[in-house]
């Protein structure tokens, strides 16, 4: 059974992989469909041709892959961490594109965006401070998978 | 909330190994609850191309900033979940701040 800081710790550390998985995800995956725009028209041929062109782009797939990356670590952390924990401590991302836009690219930002960043890291901030866990665990998923560990963990 | 349902079930990962990870998806994936949630994302994101063709995304965008509240909500109604004064607050905010970030 996890401690209270490891479980914190392994819960930082996946919520910053779909936070980084996220975000890249849905810049790649935006870049690669702007890219190839829309279909000229809604018959079969421009279509094929529009769904084509997603499945040879090179960024769509790296779009597409780190999406895949963001939903398992999502997955996983929801194994152990709270819904209404996980939910709000993700929209970290929100804030943190603009803070990275401002500073790395000299994009700016409004002075709405920026209450915005402030409310949402307040909030990411109370939120973190709140146990990520407070439902009862289930059986550990390992211990589930491997029967003699399980009997073992039982005390049989 | 269904897929967080279907977690839930299977129990704290405690191996990070590839292996470990694979079973879990396997096992992520036989869950009917897993599948469910699988089809209310799709059906969101259905709505959510229904609603940007027919309105305006500035006020689209910032209006799902409330699915914060309704994870808080159905993380307390329907996972049975603690939501303390200290979280009511974050979600607030997180959802408030979200919202300008859209809007701004």
């Amino acid at each position: 059974m996890a401690t209270g800081q490891h479980l914190r710790g392994k819960t930082a550390v996946l919520l910053l992989l779909m936070v980084v998985f996220g975000s890249s995800g849905d810049t790649l995956m935006g870049k690669g469909m702007r890219a190839i725009g829309p279909p000229e028209q809604w018959r079969v041929a421009p279509v094929v041709e529009f769904v084509y062109g997603a499945v040879v782009s090179p960024v769509v797939w790296a779009g597409f892959g780190c999406l895949l990356l963001f939903f398992l670590s999502y997955m996983l952390v929801l194994t152990w961490a709270d819904f209404s924990f996980v939910l709000p401590a993700s929209a970290a991302a929100y804030a943190l594109v603009p803070l990275l836009g401002h500073f790395f690219l000299g994009e700016p930002v409004s002075p709405l965006r920026w209450a915005g960043v402030v409310m949402i890291t307040l909030g990411v901030a109370l939120v973190g401070n709140t146990p990520p866990r407070t439902t009862m665990p289930a059986p550990a998923a390992v211990q589930a998978a491997h029967p003699a560990a399980a009997a073992v963990a039982k005390g049989d | 909330m269904f897929v967080s349902r279907a977690m839930k079930g299977i129990g704290e990962v405690t191996s990070f190994r590839p292996g470990s990870i694979a079973r879990v998806v396997l096992r992520a994936l036989a869950e009917p609850w897993m599948w469910a949630g699988l089809g209310m994302m799709a059906l969101a994101f259905f709505c959510l191309l229904v609603l940007l063709s027919r309105a305006n995304v500035s006020f689209v965008v910032p209006v799902t900033a409330l699915s914060y509240v309704m994870a808080a909500l159905g993380g307390r109604f329907f996972l049975g979940e603690q939501v303390n004064a200290n979280r009511w607050l974050g979600v607030c905010l997180v959802c408030l701040g979200v919202a300008l970030v859209w809007a701004g």
